[in-house]
């Protein structure tokens, strides 16, 4: 720490306690000590203070501890001569700085609040997003578990101009970094020069406008802290593995651009605790030494244009990025771009024309690699919105190929072509959807650029599985018909496949140990009627990683020895999973949600959990943030469930093994089930039925309450009287 | 250092006028004696004294047959066993005093760093839930007692050092059993006719020497923290500008800081201060001399008035009203100089009385009424007070470096650790790390040895960690100034210095906080990056100019912990040039640590240097490596713990 860094981030942790003590003191003339604080949504209350202390501010009585400890880190300013070490109070002062911007966003949140409470920004009016709420969090979170996303970039201030501003953003996107916007530089911010030219923003396109206030800045930094809680297990409380879970696993830093004030070197000074160095666009002192952060800790005079890459070795980022030949951006920040109707330029499928995409695949000869056909007309060819067949045909050959694996590859295009700026993909098989906006079009973006986007990233991605790859692309209304009808036989024969495919069938098990670095103690035990927990991985997934991989995160598990066929036990499955639990966890049934449950890391889609009064369980997914029958919210109920505990009552899980026939099979199937959102409910509403038939129960559908007819246990139960519900009548679930 | 006249140099001409001696004549006209030196005197019975000729080592025998090797390993190992037991008996009287205050049986002393005392509980594996910090308190001192006199176990503190170093100690049988035995063990193997095998004594003298570094001196050192607090960064000043002249002043010489702890206190005590005002003072003035002096100063910022070398000429400033002794290193002189003055000599302890002084002992039971009671004998001395001579030199520092200094200031309360030390010097913007002790002779060539040898070594980007009177010659020369990185320190070692705010030479303490850079190399390894034991890493200790036994003991303690450790102007062993390479060659393979003489502080730099830089190339940190970028696979591959 520079003495002037450290003096300006000293001065300035202590304005920024003394703002917070001041609004906190007015809070409580005006609303009492009772009166709420929170952000919202979240299961950790203010996060940063809730990891560093464990103290859960849950009102405004609850914020004097915090304030009190606060000042008691402040330091004094460094003396002039003969000054005493200073880097570790500065630390202290940054920390109490991150505090402090807590209270004060936290008090924003009581009346009048200044942000936009949603993922995404609104396309017209204020766009500034506040604090993520725990369901964003657990969706983008598992991007930085995954290593989709290597970190993020807090944006502190504004660029010089706006086309500098989108330049950067748009290079930390292709960086795959998420993009934190917050405070100002003399009135101007970063999110304000996107919005002037036009740039989607909100958690989507990772670019994320937090707040114009410097204290927003304290958004990234709690984001940072409730991944450590919620996916590396790590206890509220326990600060020194919550910031080394983020120097070591969060590959974030700073970007100041502009003037720096005392206020943001306090922030530098909070988010340097975390390993999170700061990049300077002006000329101030650097911090080239090494040891809290991996790297240096602040490195300056980077021109604009060089911040990037200069940030990306300042913070040891490898990137590996496979460039996709096209003219447009390419990268999974840009997934999430939506195309309004004016900006398009020709779309496909959908409601308006016959659509398909399909994935074959073929012997070594029959392929040339590379070769992409556009079979009918061009994009110039075409009118502007104008709406065209379309038919993607992918032929992949390869040595480890099989034909198993074609639905994963297929699955893939709707990523793959998503990710593409200015291009916009939707659903899959034959009701596909992709819309090209016509700044893509400017850009000189082809249909075969589609084909390009193929080749290219099923090589990147699938390389040790695939080593030819050929695209042809139809665009005339007869070839698209004709082809789409070979297409959906295959859609047929594999479905067929794929649903006769059961436990039984397989003498190999896989297992998922993705998230055991953030996780210790938890693995996850893959069959293929109980896909992973986060819904990303199924059994056919984890065979082709460990296919590509055969060192890597998904090994074969072998299915020896049953010893209990309801619940779901192996005697080698319970050796693997002690083995990979690191000796904690001795048994783990696969079937049962009372018995020894499976373990959760914190990617879990939903979370099952006893009703001991209906005799039933209910089954909430991680978008349901209201309170649960059960008197947990999802948050809630995640901290309990999460960081490889086994806790009996209680199971994450992915969607679609609650339509397995193997879902809770030793307490009874689906028909335990009496309580589930709505939304939930809707979205697997056919899975529900078809097995409510097959279990003898047809209108299963309606005897499960929602948050619309039941809130409570009792209403739940009151519910299922009404219905005659079939968990009534079943053994009782305890004892 | 500059061409104007030191303070010492202003006294010393002030004294040579009025025609008083000190040391620094006595100096001057004592050659030292030859054989003593060589080590090859032999008087541990009556049949000689045996002299063997310095000028032919390892030639003759003594009358029993003795070689020179034995006889230089006899005399070495005693000198060891004196040292070790001046400082455990340092350890001792802090435990007792430990342990009265957990019974809340004396006045004045209380736990102040409870933080510290579970951290030494669960060394000692004394059960800290469900009990009272005086509980706590009084099963520690208990079990720490009990390591003084065990017959038959093994001390606690080693298995503080690394797995291996542990490992080793055992292979060697030289794991200290009890802290008392192994000074007795010496002194019994060293009596005419026992142990006569040089490498036989040596292993011994180790074993003694753990005993006091990872025994007797950091139980003084832990035991203190918690009575009154571990240090942490505070300002002083040094020098004999620090003696008021219309102040009452009181000097505090020795090394105990029971008692002067307690004259700190009831220096603040308002009837004494209005005492003093009665009598015409402005107000009482506490000022330290020798590590007494280093002891207030890293808890207190109590001033020090000068080091070993220079105690007579803080009494010859003729403004002292009384100098409170405790234990060690006090010249007998003393009494003679404060006879021209109106000073009075007040000796504390029983084991350390002087003839011609007052004898105030020192009880723990009441202790801060005795302290009441010196004050104010001190006061009523004041109007006694004649002609003064105060050179006005005083010179500003910055200490407080305890391990948990380090630990803090490092990375705050968040991320405390030694990595960013480990990383910078995995990196090379550090070279290494060198503890520099001891004392300062009454020579003037003694602290010109110890800056010449610090700034060199700080100019190679080491850094410097000082102890005792080495370290207050330092801090007269201004080097313990954060200042003093961009001012002298290499461009490695200052960017890292300007980062933490520190000086490039750190005040860990008085000598018995040697222990202090033990804990600290310790966590240096469990940090990790540099090696698995203390003997991986890339430091060293030097003593430029000792005096003491205590010294020699632990030097001694340094070998042992894997540590080379260089010594100046000699060693007394010159008489066996077999027992000299058993100390300076063989050591190596036994302990992977040994000794080394110089009595140049440029070429006693340089082989440190070298010694550093060898390290460095077995660490394979000798050479810039290219910066690692992470992935995810090599991220998930990082330790959170």
């Amino acid at each position: 720490m520079s003495k002037l860094i450290a003096s300006a981030a000293i001065r300035g942790a202590h304005k920024i306690v003394n703002r917070a003590e001041k609004s906190w003191n007015e809070a409580l003339k005006k609303y009492g000590p009772d009166q709420k604080v929170e952000f919202p949504n979240t299961g950790y209350f203010l996060p940063v203070i809730f990891a560093m202390t464990g103290i859960e501010v849950k009102t405004l009585k609850d914020c004097q501890p915090v304030i009190e400890e606060c000042k008691r880190l402040l330091p004094p300013v460094p003396e002039k001569q003969h000054w005493l070490p200073f880097l570790g109070v500065t630390l202290d002062a940054g920390m109490a700085t991150l505090w402090a911007d807590e209270i004060i966003e936290a008090l924003k949140y009581i009346k009048d609040c200044p942000y936009a409470i949603q993922e995404n920004c609104p396309e017209e009016g204020n766009f500034w997003l506040g604090a993520a709420d725990d369901v964003i969090m657990r969706k983008r979170g598992i991007e930085f578990v995954d290593g989709t996303a290597p970190g993020f970039a807090a944006c502190v201030g504004a660029a010089p101009t706006v086309e500098q501003a989108v330049k950067l953003a748009r290079e930390l996107q292709e960086k795959n970094l998420y993009v934190f916007m917050s405070a100002d530089t003399h009135g101007k911010t970063m999110a304000d020069q996107l919005r002037q030219a036009k740039v989607q923003m909100g958690w989507e396109t990772r670019l994320v406008p937090f707040g114009k206030d410097v204290t927003s800045t304290v958004f990234a930094l709690g984001f940072a802290a409730r991944a450590a809680m919620a996916f590396g297990g790590v206890k509220p409380g326990d600060f020194k593995r919550t910031l080394l879970y983020n120097k070591n696993r969060i590959f974030a830093f700073a970007l100041a651009l502009g003037e720096i004030d005392d206020e943001k070197y306090a922030q530098a000074a909070g988010a340097i605790n975390y390993g999170f160095p700061a990049i300077a666009e002006t000329d101030i002192p650097e911090i080239l030494p090494t040891g809290v952060c991996t790297y240096e800790h602040v490195v300056s005079r980077v021109k604009v244009e060089d911040m990037v890459s200069k940030a990306v070795e300042v913070r040891g980022l490898k990137i590996q990025i496979h460039k996709v030949p096209i003219p447009v951006s390419f990268g999974p920040a840009f997934e999430g771009e939506r195309i309004r109707k004016e900006d398009m330029q020709v779309e496909f499928g959908g409601t308006k024309t016959p659509a398909f995409e399909v994935v074959f695949t073929k012997d070594l000869n029959q392929v040339e690699d590379n070769k992409i056909e556009v079979i009918g007309p061009e994009i110039d060819d075409m009118k502007e919105g104008g709406a065209y067949p379309l038919g993607i045909v992918v032929e992949v050959a390869g040595r480890q190929m099989s034909s198993d694996y074609e639905p994963i590859f297929e699955r893939w295009v709707h990523t793959f072509i998503n990710e593409a700026s200015g291009i916009f993909h939707m659903g899959q098989r034959d009701i596909n959807m992709v819309r090209i906006n016509k700044e893509a079009k400017q850009k000189g973006f082809k249909i075969k650029h589609l084909g390009t986007i193929l080749h290219a990233k099923f090589h990147a991605d699938f390389g040790a599985i695939v080593d030819k790859v050929q695209v042809r692309i139809y665009t005339n209304e007869k070839d698209v018909l004709a082809w789409r009808d070979k297409a959906r036989a295959t859609y047929k024969t594999r479905d067929e496949r794929l649903g006769s495919m059961t436990d039984e069938s397989v003498e190999m098990f896989y297992s998922c140990a993705l998230c055991q670095s953030f996780a210790p103690t938890h693995i996850c035990v893959v069959t293929p009627e109980r896909s992973g927990l986060c819904g990303s991985y199924n059994w056919l997934d984890c065979k082709a990683a460990f296919q590509m991989n055969p060192t890597g995160p998904n090994q074969p598990v072998p299915k020896l020895d049953v010893l209990d066929p309801a619940k779901g036990v192996w005697k080698s499955v319970n050796d693997f999973v002690f083995a990979s639990s690191r000796k904690s966890i001795e048994k783990a049934c696969a079937y049962s949600i009372m018995d020894s449950p499976m373990t959760s890391c914190g990617c879990f889609e939903c979370i099952s959990a006893i009703l001991p009064l209906a005799n039933g369980i209910m089954t909430v997914n991680r978008e349901y943030a209201d309170m649960t029958p059960c008197g947990m919210k999802f948050s809630t109920l995640a901290g309990t469930v999460g960081g490889g505990l086994q806790v009996p009552g209680f199971v994450g899980h992915s969607r679609i093994y609650i339509g397995s026939k193997k879902f809770l099979l030793a307490e009874g199937g689906l028909a335990r089930l009496t309580w589930a959102p709505k939304a939930l409910k809707e979205a697997i509403k056919p899975l529900i039925e078809k097995r409510g038939k097959e279990m003898g129960v047809p209108d299963l559908y309606d005897k499960i309450a929602d948050e619309t007819t039941a809130t409570t246990e009792e209403e739940v139960l009151a519910h299922m009287q009404k219905t005659n519900h079939p968990a009534l009548t079943m053994p009782s679930l305890i004892g | 250092m500059t061409d104007k006249k030191t303070a010492q140099e202003i006294m010393l001409e002030h004294v040579k006028q009025k025609g008083i001696k000190t040391a620094f004549d006595r100096t001057a006209s004592m050659a030292p004696c030859p054989i003593g030196s060589a080590g090859s005197c032999c008087k541990i019975c009556n049949m000689g004294p045996c002299r063997l000729n310095p000028k032919k080592p390892d030639e003759g025998t003594g009358i029993c047959g003795a070689t020179a090797s034995t006889i230089s390993a006899r005399n070495f190992a005693r000198m060891v066993a004196a040292g070790a037991a001046s400082h455990c008996d340092h350890g001792r009287a802090v435990a007792h005093t430990f342990l009265l205050t957990a019974r809340g049986e004396v006045s004045g002393y209380q736990i102040k760093d409870v933080k510290k005392l579970h951290s030494l509980a669960a060394v000692y594996g004394i059960e800290t839930s469900n009990r009272t910090k005086e509980q706590i308190a009084e099963a520690l001192a208990l079990a720490i007692i009990e390591e003084f006199g065990a017959h038959d176990s093994k001390l606690n503190m080693p298995k503080r050092a690394p797995q291996p170093r542990q490992e080793l100690w055992n292979k060697l049988n030289v794991w200290p059993r009890s802290i008392d035995r192994e000074v007795v063990d010496l002194m019994s193997r060293t009596v005419m006719g026992t142990d006569q095998d040089d490498r036989n004594i040596y292993m011994a003298s180790a074993r003694c020497a753990l005993a006091n570094g990872w025994g007797g001196s950091m139980i003084a050192t832990e035991l203190q923290d918690i009575l009154f607090g571990t240090p942490v960064p505070t300002r002083g000043k040094v020098n004999l500008g620090v003696i008021k002249k219309d102040e009452v002043n009181i000097i505090v010489h020795g090394h105990e800081p029971l008692l002067s702890e307690m004259i700190v206190i009831a220096s603040k005590d308002k009837a004494l201060v209005e005492l003093a005002k009665s009598k015409g003072a402005k107000g009482i003035t506490i000022a330290g001399v020798c590590c007494t002096a280093n002891e207030l100063l890293m808890r207190h910022g109590i001033p020090v008035a000068g080091n070993f070398s220079q105690q007579e000429l803080v009494l010859a400033t003729g403004a002292v009203e009384a100098m409170v002794v405790d234990v060690q290193c006090l010249m007998q002189a003393l009494t003679e100089m404060a006879a021209c003055y109106h000073t009075k000599i007040i000796t504390t302890s029983p084991k350390a009385k002087i003839t011609g002084a007052i004898h105030m002992e020192f009880d723990e039971h009441s202790a801060l009424a005795t302290a009441k009671e010196i004050v104010k004998t001190a006061i009523e001395n004041y109007p006694r007070r004649g002609e003064t001579c105060i050179p006005q030199e005083d010179t500003e520092l910055v200490c407080g470096f305890s391990h948990e200094t380090i630990n803090y200031m490092l990375g705050g309360s968040f991320r405390g650790s030694y990595r960013p030390l480990n990383d910078n010097i995995m990196n090379g913007r550090i070279l290494g790390v060198v503890g520099v002790v001891g004392c300062e002779v009454p020579s003037l060539n003694s602290n010109q040895a110890h800056y010449d040898l610090i700034t060199e070594l700080i100019a190679n980007n080491i850094l410097v960690v000082q102890s005792g009177c080495s370290a207050l010659g330092s801090a007269r020369n201004g080097l313990l100034l954060p200042e003093t990185a961009i001012k002298l320190a290499g461009k490695g070692l200052a960017e890292v210095c300007q980062t933490v705010g520190i000086p490039p030479v750190l005040h860990a303490g008085a000598c018995v906080d040697n222990s202090r850079i033990l804990v600290a190399a310790a966590a240096m390894v469990q940090e990790g990056g540099l090696g698995k034991d203390i003997s991986d890493l890339p430091v060293a200790g030097a003593c430029p100019t000792w005096m003491s036994e205590k010294a020699i003991a632990i030097g001694m303690y340094f070998v042992a912990s894997g540590v080379f450790t260089v010594f100046g102007p000699r060693l007394q062993t010159m008489g066996s040039k077999k027992f000299e390479k058993l100390l300076c060659e063989d050591s190596e393979q036994i302990f992977k640590g040994r000794w080394g003489v110089s009595d140049n502080p440029k070429a006693m730099a340089q082989m440190i240097i070298d010694h550093i830089n060898n390290k460095r190339e077995k660490l394979g940190i000798n050479k810039a490596k290219e910066r690692v970028l992470y992935d995810m696979a090599m991220r998930r591959d990082l330790k959170i713990e």
